[in-house]
């Protein structure tokens, strides 16, 4: 057992900062606040002719010999100044899954494509009436030749705005099982039939319900085997918990709170750091973001040497999501009224990164799979529980 | 970079697992109450090197790092061992740094050899005595920070500290009074401080990582019991409450476990980070044991409240074997001055 290379070095940190300082303009991040849209074209182009984006990718689909740690380290700090990378994140994750189930073919059309800046790619697994239970899918797919002829829709296709794609899942059979009777598409967005609507969420970010009707595709856009879509989720949800993460998934508040208590004064003049409830708290979030590193350290760890760690995969979300939004509530709790303060309102604290933060964290629970849906995966993969719930 | 253990410590695992389980059950654990101190148990212990595990061939001991330590003491934890490896184990490794001290030199002889049992006292000793020492009642020698030196105490031979038995956690607690004892002074000032932290993170460490094997066996003892005890007609084990509460502490335990692993690791590898990776790992362990024992307990209805089942064994243990080092937010806030005060800032920090 060795620990020793799991901690993002300080001087590559070092050198992650000094590249944003020099290449992004502050403009970019107050744009993605404005429009809610998690992507900016600039810095999604500059971040492939610097290799950072095709770092830890295969060459022979366009990776880059770029150090990964490195990579990383520019996405966590990409992070750190509101710029989310959205749209890259849902490419990264059906990229991943695509290597590891999709055609040669597919390969090159989606993932080296990906890689070259042409392609984005939306998560099209939620609808109206499906969350965590996504295999109730009913969004059609109907054979129609040599191709398939989609109808349905879909909540929640967020940064699709900017996607040339989603990855969408349809029902092909509806007499079966539900689990048996998905499969997966790679659908164009500048399909005629296809269509959008924005949807607005409590931290900032657009989101969008969207329609399918009468989309054609070919059989080549289709993902893993007819019914065979389940197999397919397995994969892409143990990538969207954490597994093909671009950035290092580091949890900083505790860092970036102390920061500020430190520099804080009480009207008595005493420091807010030196509050020994204020310190306690301070450092509990210090020992979680360290526990929620280590798990995500493992769960890489897993994948690298070949494994589909889905328990761990769920352990890590359910730990790092509750364990944020614990932090954020705490962090309001120390900020005190000025806690309320916006970005942009005078005197906000750290110009309203927290507020924010406390916002935007709430939804982390919920996609991906909801903490319920973790919490039995884990007691069913890894404590070995019976179903508790009636199968369906 | 890698979280798998090697083959040596897989062997090591194997080994330990074998002989606990041949040698420390139930049965045992009970035996050794209330002082929880099983002296064969100890000496066969002595026989396999695990007191001197971490202490170099050439001081005669097993030339290992303290990952192999905790992996023994997870095991340990799992059995609730009545042995006091986790305080010898960070004793002699204070004596084997200082073994140019004679008396320093002889107390890890001995102790390798199986005649002495060092233990250390957790907190800076101010008025001479040692309130609550772990192992205090069957050591023979205690190291302790005293008036910033760092002392390795002993009393005329066959004196020990005063026990404190009975205690909630069987565990062989003693005060000693240090004023009274025959003391040898190993460092000073500054010298003395740091070997003072270290002992306390290899504490802590090992402690960590005693409790995580502790919770974990109390989840298989609840998984064992609620798939057969039914109620309405169904397992409980069916119970969407106890499967989501079995999964929390679940996740817990996995966290801590890397971490004590990595605060285990840090003892020699990251001698910068020991302190910090010590204290973390014992905080985090420490309420995760508690929070799934007391779950797991509870699990057991009113099966779980006598002493009859073996739940309440690691009930009671995993509070004593956290709170015998005091209150845990006292710990909190010297760890947050370690992170984040001004001064020291990024030099200790998690990462």
């Amino acid at each position: 057992m060795d620990f020793r290379d799991q901690h993002v070095d300080p001087t590559v940190r070092d050198r992650a900062r000094a590249w944003a300082e020099r290449h992004v303009p502050p403009e970019w991040a107050a744009r993605e606040r404005a429009t809610g849209t998690h992507h900016t074209p600039e810095l999604h182009r500059l971040l492939i002719d610097e290799g950072i984006l095709g770092a830890a990718w295969p060459a022979e689909y366009g990776g880059s010999d770029v150090d990964p740690a490195f990579s990383r380290a520019v996405f966590d700090e990409l992070n750190r100044r509101g710029l989310a990378t959205g749209a890259w994140g849902s490419t990264g994750m059906v990229c991943r899954t695509i290597l590891e189930v999709g055609t040669e073919q597919q390969k090159r059309t989606y993932v080296a494509a990906a890689l070259r800046g042409e392609v984005l790619i939306a998560l099209g697994y939620t609808e109206p009436e499906s969350g965590s239970d996504v295999a109730s899918a009913r969004t059609r797919a109907v054979p129609d030749g040599d191709g398939w002829v989609i109808n349905g829709q879909k909540m929640f296709t967020s940064t699709v705005e900017a996607c040339t794609h989603v990855f969408l899942l349809t029902r092909t059979n509806p007499d079966v099982p539900k689990h048996k009777g998905l499969t997966l598409f790679m659908v164009p967005t500048d399909d005629p039939g296809f269509d959008l609507r924005p949807i607005h969420t409590l931290g900032g970010q657009r989101t969008n319900a969207t329609f399918y009707t009468d989309v054609r595709v070919d059989d080549a856009a289709r993902v893993g085997a007819v019914d065979g879509g389940w197999a397919v989720m397995h994969v892409a949800l143990v990538y969207e918990r954490g597994a093909a993460s671009r950035s290092s998934k580091e949890l900083t508040l505790a860092r970036e709170l102390a920061a500020w208590a430190a520099d804080t004064r009480r009207p008595d003049g005493s420091r807010v750091l030196d509050d020994p409830h204020v310190a306690e708290r301070i450092a509990r979030m210090a020992i979680d973001e360290e526990v929620a590193r280590l798990i995500t350290f493992s769960l890489r760890d897993k994948v690298e040497r070949g494994e589909l760690p889905r328990a761990t995969s769920s352990m890590r979300k359910l730990f790092a999501t509750t364990a944020a939004q614990r932090h954020y509530a705490d962090a309001m709790d120390i900020l005190g009224a000025e806690g309320l303060l916006s970005t942009g309102a005078p005197g906000s604290p750290a110009d309203g990164r927290f507020e924010h933060g406390y916002r935007a964290e709430v939804v982390t629970t919920i996609h991906g799979g909801s903490s319920e849906m973790q919490r039995e995966i884990i007691a069913e993969q890894h404590l070995g529980l019976p179903r508790g719930r009636p199968r369906g | 970079m890698s979280l798998q253990p090697t083959a040596d410590q897989r062997d090591l695992r194997a080994a330990v697992a074998a002989f606990l389980t041949s040698h420390c059950g139930e049965a045992a654990v009970r035996k050794a109450e209330p002082l929880g101190v099983d002296t064969a148990l100890w000496a066969r212990c002595s026989g396999m090197g695990l007191p001197g595990l971490t202490v170099a061939v050439e001081q005669g001991g097993g030339g290992a790092g303290f990952v192999e330590a905790a992996i023994a003491a997870e095991l340990m934890g799992r059995h609730l061992a009545p042995v006091p490896f986790v305080e010898v184990t960070s004793a002699v490794s204070v004596l084997a740094e200082f073994a140019a001290v004679t008396a320093a030199g002889e107390a890890l002889r001995s102790t390798l050899a199986g005649d002495l049992v060092p233990t250390v006292c957790l907190h800076p000793v101010t008025a001479g005595t040692a309130p609550i020492v772990p192992a205090g009642a069957v050591a023979d020698v205690v190291i302790a920070l005293r008036d910033d030196q760092l002392v390795l105490a002993r009393t005329a031979p066959g004196v020990r500290g005063e026990a404190l038995v009975p205690n909630l956690g069987a565990m062989p607690l003693a005060r000693w009074d240090l004023a009274g004892a025959d003391t040898v002074v190993l460092a000073s000032g500054a010298q003395a401080h740091s070997a003072f932290a270290r002992l306390r993170g290899r504490w802590q460490a090992l402690t960590a990582v005693a409790l995580v094997g502790l919770g974990l066996r109390a989840i298989e003892i609840a998984l064992e019991y609620i798939r057969q005890r039914k109620a309405f007609g169904t397992p409980i084990a069916t119970f969407q409450t106890v499967q989501h509460r079995l999964a929390d502490d679940a996740t817990a335990l996995e966290g801590g476990r890397l971490l004590a692993y990595e605060a285990a690791w840090a003892q020699t590898a990251d001698p910068d980070r020991a302190d910090v990776l010590g204290a973390s790992a014992f905080l985090f362990a420490s309420e995760a044991a508690i929070r799934t024992t007391d779950a797991c307990l509870h699990f057991h209805g009113g099966y779980g409240f006598t002493l009859e089942y073996a739940i309440q064994l690691y009930f009671r243990r995993a509070r004593a074997w956290s709170q015998v080092f005091g209150d845990r937010r006292t710990e909190y806030v010297r760890l947050a001055r370690l992170l984040f005060d001004d001064d020291r800032r990024g030099a200790h920090g998690l990462s």
